[in-house]
């Protein structure tokens, strides 16, 4: 074991990837955080991160925050365990249901199945990013209108959805509608005050209003 | 006790072939995580190590090859649907890629991915199975290409060495007058995986069949051609009473089992069905002209 310590401090000094994983996998009770190291592959560099924590940095609705995640945590626990930016919920966990909708670089995905650390980088936007003060953003203020929320537990996401859609298609039908909005479910089947506030907020989006 | 996984981000293609080489076997290939992601949080995925080749931009990219587009194999469904030369030469597979989860699944799921899942079900298979793809394959040790229809040794199980990628898939483009469809049947919409989805491509002379590929899903332990039945069509005249024989050939060829999303007998119906709906809509074709 204390071969393997040794060879896990000299991994800088061409120690083979396979054994170095060995090493810092026993010494796993170390609490150790680093940002990514660059390891040699056959003659190839790439960074390595983990199985420790790791120190990355999110850009979230306009601001860097860094936080220390072993390289496994989804970008939803990153935010709602470490950060404490909970708009995003948890509900399947498994890419289906849309509770965990946030925009990355411009595209709403499902924040439960992307890694943390593969969000470095790029915009990160969650539902907390819209209100302006008091004041709602007018996709929020759509939603409350046509009483696009029941219990609400899907809310967060299918606004963060409905956002996306709006910013790529900004005058859509009620058809694209409909067709834009199959990745976020509701049980309380919320769906047609859901298109009705889209549609409302696309109207008020003609119509000159900040948007967002 | 459970090692936690690392991850190994590399940036071009020569790390991802040097990292398989040192590691074949240890490391999960990570593309869009659409399919990963889901088991990982399940806690049913055995490997601990991940090589999470996202931002390798190398693997992203369609481009025009004459007689074939290659598309790389990061491209992701949302790109697919977008792109002007896919629409133009593979429609079916635009087709397929917009009914493959939904927005957010299609901004992140990428072909390669969907190729190496090497899930029965995947809704992009049909058409690279029936347009007679051919795949290009990568490791440190060189390139090769595999026609798609030989690439699945069974369910789950593809010809890939552990320490190869799939790096482009290259598709024929659909040619001049040449038919090509697709339809999948699931519980619903969006977000549904397939009890069968089917595409086809027909070259018609006059009101012969010069020509018929058939590609299914769903019904078999992989992706398969329905060969019989297309050599039952091919040289035949398109007549309803040939689309009665085809749609009992078919449901007949199909090997589909009962699981939680369907059963066997419906399987076995709804193909032929499906096959009918391609079939007639050549003929109402060939009138409205």
């Amino acid at each position: 074991m204390s071969d393997e310590k040794n060879k896990s401090d000299q991994q800088k000094s061409g120690v083979s990837r396979r054994s170095f994983l060995k090493a810092s996998g026993i010494s796993l009770g170390v609490p150790l955080v680093v940002g990514h190291r660059v390891i040699n592959v056959n003659g190839q560099e790439v960074k390595l991160y983990g199985p420790t924590k790791t120190s990355i940095t999110l850009t979230i609705n306009g601001a860097k925050q860094t936080v220390e995640v072993e390289p496994r945590v989804t970008l939803l626990e990153a935010l709602r365990h470490e950060l404490d930016i909970t708009g995003a919920k948890r509900v399947c966990d498994r890419a289906t249901c849309g509770a965990c909708t946030m925009i990355v670089g411009g595209k709403a995905v499902y924040s439960c199945t992307v890694l943390a650390i593969e969000a470095q980088g790029k915009p990160i936007t969650t539902v907390e990013s819209l209100m302006q003060g008091e004041k709602l953003h007018p996709l929020q203020q759509a939603f409350v209108d046509n009483d696009g929320q029941q219990c609400g537990y899907c809310t967060p996401g299918f606004v963060m959805a409905c956002k996306a859609f709006l910013d790529k298609n900004p005058s859509p039908t009620p058809e694209e509608v409909q067709k834009g909005l199959g990745g976020n479910l509701c049980r309380c089947g919320t769906y047609m005050g859901v298109r009705a506030a889209v549609l409302q907020a696309a109207t008020m989006h003609k119509g000159g209003k900040n948007h967002g | 006790m459970r090692q936690t996984p690392t991850v190994q981000s590399p940036l071009t293609l020569n790390e991802i072939y040097a990292a398989l080489a040192e590691c074949a076997g240890d490391l999960k290939i990570i593309a869009g995580g659409t399919d990963l992601m889901v088991l990982a949080n399940a806690h049913q995925l055995e490997a601990s190590n991940f090589l999470d080749i996202w931002r390798v931009d190398e693997l992203r990219g369609i481009s025009d090859e004459g007689d074939a587009l290659r598309i790389g194999a990061l491209t992701t469904y949302t790109q697919l649907i977008r792109a002007p030369l896919i629409q133009q030469f593979i429609p079916a597979l635009v087709a397929a890629s917009r009914t493959i989860g939904a927005v957010q699944i299609q901004n992140r799921g990428t072909l390669g991915g969907n190729i190496v899942n090497a899930s029965p079900a995947g809704d992009s298979l049909p058409v690279l199975a029936a347009y007679d793809a051919a795949l290009e394959i990568g490791s440190q040790r060189g390139t090769r290409r595999v026609a798609f229809n030989e690439f699945y040794t069974g369910y789950r199980r593809t010809v890939l060495a552990a320490d190869e990628l799939v790096i482009a898939a290259r598709v024929p483009k659909v040619k001049a007058g040449e038919r090509d469809f697709f339809c999948k049947v699931g519980t619903r919409r969006a977000q549904a995986i397939s009890k069968i989805v089917m595409s086809a491509k027909a070259q018609m002379n006059a009101a012969s069949i010069a020509s018929i590929q058939i590609g299914i899903g769903s019904v078999a332990p992989t992706v398969m051609r329905a060969t019989q039945t297309e050599a039952l069509l091919v040289g035949a005249t398109l007549t309803p009473d040939l689309i009665e024989q085809a749609r009992q050939m078919i449901a007949n060829e199909v090997t589909p089992i009962t699981d939680l999303r369907s059963t066997e007998h419906y399987r076995r119906s709804v193909t032929g069905n499906v096959l009918t709906k391609f079939l007639r809509q050549i003929i109402e074709g060939a009138e409205a002209r």
